[in-house]
């Protein structure tokens, strides 16, 4: 009996502390939106709410298209997208809805050639080629050319893309229908494609699955996941006419490239940007707020956590893999977050 | 209904209860067409029947069509059951009838236990082990000999048709096992020993218990697994290959119609996009229904037809 009363006083007390902790109920962020950034923005979450106990935050990486949707509805706080919103889609908005860059990704070609080592070359055509189905040997005229010292097989490509609907794809095809005329008119750009060739595998780990197990394989993922699975990555030619190899210095180097071209409202594809070092299947990704909050506690706080995050956030995005923003970028978002406002008055 | 209960009203209480519940799952299942069908409206009102008939799948000039999804989703079920069948009917009999008693629980918790697995890790075990051995063990050699033959055409990539087949095979024996087993189970053990004592071997034994009793509970447990493998979607699509084409060769990437709802949903913008996915879903529902009403019906025949046999 006296244990029973025990632990009913045990649970009477953690009650109270609950309900205590209860009424200094920290503020709650909503956001929901692109699966790529989210192991960065969990770890942003996670130490920003450490260092100011009063807000916390709620992601859902349901995906780029989900979150303009939640967004659009507002049905979230902020929403996060791979890929800049269409006009179309700027139409149904209520508000003005303001792209902040929060980190860069890149894009890379990654192959299994049984003695071939990492870096095989291509330009922008032969990489278009080979996804248009019109190069199929390894052992082609157009690779051997590029790649003299290289001994190349005289096997199939198998060409793997992403099945599921994705930024990586948007970025993908972004850059190939920029650099090659004939992709632009037979397939475009978008999440997902009607792809010339080629299998499909789910997500970036499916894609890896597919290139992996496949000898003669090519595919495309992020280059986060490629380093950790220790992939071949392929050096593609830039814009500048420089082979180079994706790292995270060359993805920052792109978003360098293009820091003086940077439209005001961010929207822009950093694929085939110019700049000796850069990488050219780069790409932002955003997070997207309202310039006018409706809420002036929320607003303030998600204002807050944007400052933080391009600026001591931007440290913790190499341990996982992400390119950080150039200085340029950042000072130009400074001055984008200045804009945002509770009935005309700046939240910054 | 009230009068056979005699007023009582905890009776009364019940039944109106469980009645509710029964609506329920009625009303849910209409709800869900209803929901299905107002969401492809777009779709349809843009495609109309030729979207049964096309193949065409591009998002960037949206021009759906769905033949390559209910072609895949049509023949990946099909080549399932065609595996599955003989491979679980053979086991449910050696289970019930020769295996020593020792064995029979063990080895039908196994095959049972198969069916707990999520298919997600079905799946994996298909790009890792299953896809490669298929490929390199199989499709290459059959490719090389056979490959005249348009069902065997290369090159071979390794996720296909063929490995979505397989892999919806393994995962739906343990369906068409228990309940065969349960259908083997119901025979008289008189009537067996009425064929022994004639003198008949136990395979004829078996040929005629089967053929008279079994055939309708065996082909039931088939339409189960035949719906089971309509509707999987994760393990499939890690096998299958994505290509949204109808290609007659099993070692062809193929797609099915479960599979790119999942794969395309979330990212899907546009509201034709959206809605072609949408009336997908329609024609994967009304084809679940369409093969459970034909099953029923054969089904039906076959009872009668049995019952009259004895």
């Amino acid at each position: 009996m006296k244990k029973i009363c025990g632990v009913l006083a045990g649970v009477l007390a953690l009650l109270a502390v609950v309900s205590f902790a209860h009424a200094a109920d920290p503020l709650t962020i909503n956001g929901a939106g692109a699966t790529f950034p989210y192991p960065l923005y969990s770890k942003w979450f996670y130490e920003y709410s450490n260092a100011n106990p009063g807000v916390r935050f709620n992601y859902q990486s349901i995906g780029s298209g989900g979150g303009i949707k939640q967004i659009t509805a507002g049905t979230v706080n902020f929403g996060a997208t791979d890929a800049p919103m269409t006009e179309e889609s700027m139409k149904k908005l209520p508000g003005v809805l303001l792209h902040i860059p929060t980190a860069l990704g890149a894009v890379v070609p990654v192959y299994n050639l049984d003695g071939v080592p990492a870096g095989l070359k291509f330009t922008p055509d032969v990489l278009a080629g080979i996804y248009l189905g019109k190069i199929t040997r390894w052992n082609d005229p157009k690779i051997a050319e590029l790649n003299k010292t290289v001994t190349l097989p005289n096997a199939d490509i198998v060409v793997a893309h992403r099945s599921d609907g994705s930024g990586t794809t948007d970025i993908f095809t972004n850059y190939l229908t920029t650099v090659n005329t004939e992709w632009r008119a037979k397939v475009g750009r978008g999440p997902s494609v009607n792809w010339p060739v080629g299998i499909g595998g789910k997500g970036n780990e499916g894609v890896a699955g597919v290139v992996k197990q496949t000898p003669g394989a090519i595919g495309y993922v992020e280059l986060a996941y490629a380093k950790q699975n220790k992939m071949k990555v392929a050096s593609l030619r830039n814009k500048a006419g420089q082979f180079v190899t994706p790292t995270l210095e060359a993805t920052s180097a792109a978003a360098a490239g293009m820091a003086k071209s940077m439209p005001d409202d961010f929207r822009v594809s950093l694929v085939d940007a110019p700049g000796k070092e850069s990488w050219p299947i780069s790409g932002l990704t955003w997070i997207l707020v309202y310039k006018d909050q409706k809420d002036e506690a929320r607003g303030k706080a998600i204002v807050q956590f944007l400052k933080w995050a391009i600026r001591d956030g931007q440290k913790m995005e190499a341990a996982l893999d992400y390119a950080a923003l150039p200085t340029p970028v950042v000072e130009k978002i400074d001055k984008a977050l200045r804009q945002i406002s509770f009935r005309g008055k700046s939240l910054y | 209904m009230a009068r056979k209960t005699g007023g009582n009203i905890k009776d009364l209480l019940f039944e109106r209860t469980t009645g509710a519940f029964a609506f329920l799952v009625l009303f849910l299942a209409v709800l869900l067409f209803g929901v299905l069908l107002r969401e492809s409206i777009p779709a349809l009102r843009k495609f109309g029947a030729a979207f049964l008939v096309t193949g065409t799948w591009d998002p960037v000039l949206e021009k759906f069509g769905a033949l390559p999804f209910i072609y895949g989703t049509l023949v990946s079920s099909f080549l399932a059951v065609l595996i599955a069948v003989p491979l679980s009917v053979g086991a449910a009999i050696f289970i019930n009838e020769f295996a020593p008693p020792w064995m029979k629980t063990p080895v039908s918790f196994l095959a049972e236990l198969l069916a707990a697995i999520p298919s997600v890790i079905y799946g994996l075990w298909g790009i890792f082990v299953l896809v490669p051995v298929l490929r390199d063990w199989f499709m290459k050699p059959v490719t090389k000999y056979l490959g005249w033959i348009p069902l065997f055409k290369g090159p071979v990539y390794g996720p296909s048709m063929l490995a979505a087949g397989v892999l919806l095979s393994i995962m739906i024996v343990p369906f068409i096992l228990s309940v065969s087993r349960e259908v083997l189970a119901t025979v008289p053990q008189r009537q067996k020993e009425a064929v022994l004592s004639l003198g008949g071997t136990r395979w004829e034994m078996l040929r005629i218990v089967i053929g008279q009793h079994c055939i309708p509970g065996i082909f039931g447990a088939t339409i189960l697994g035949l719906g089971r493998a309509l509707g999987e979607t994760m393990a499939v699509t890690m096998v299958i290959g994505n290509r949204p084409e109808a290609i007659l060769s099993l070692f062809q990437p193929g797609y099915s119609m479960a599979a790119v709802i999942a794969n395309e949903f979330t990212e899907a913008v546009g509201d034709v996009y959206l809605s072609s996915l949408v009336l997908i879903g329609l024609v994967l529902f009304a084809m679940t229904l369409a093969v459970s009403l034909a099953a029923k019906w054969i089904l039906t025949k076959m009872v009668a037809r049995a019952s009259r046999g004895i």
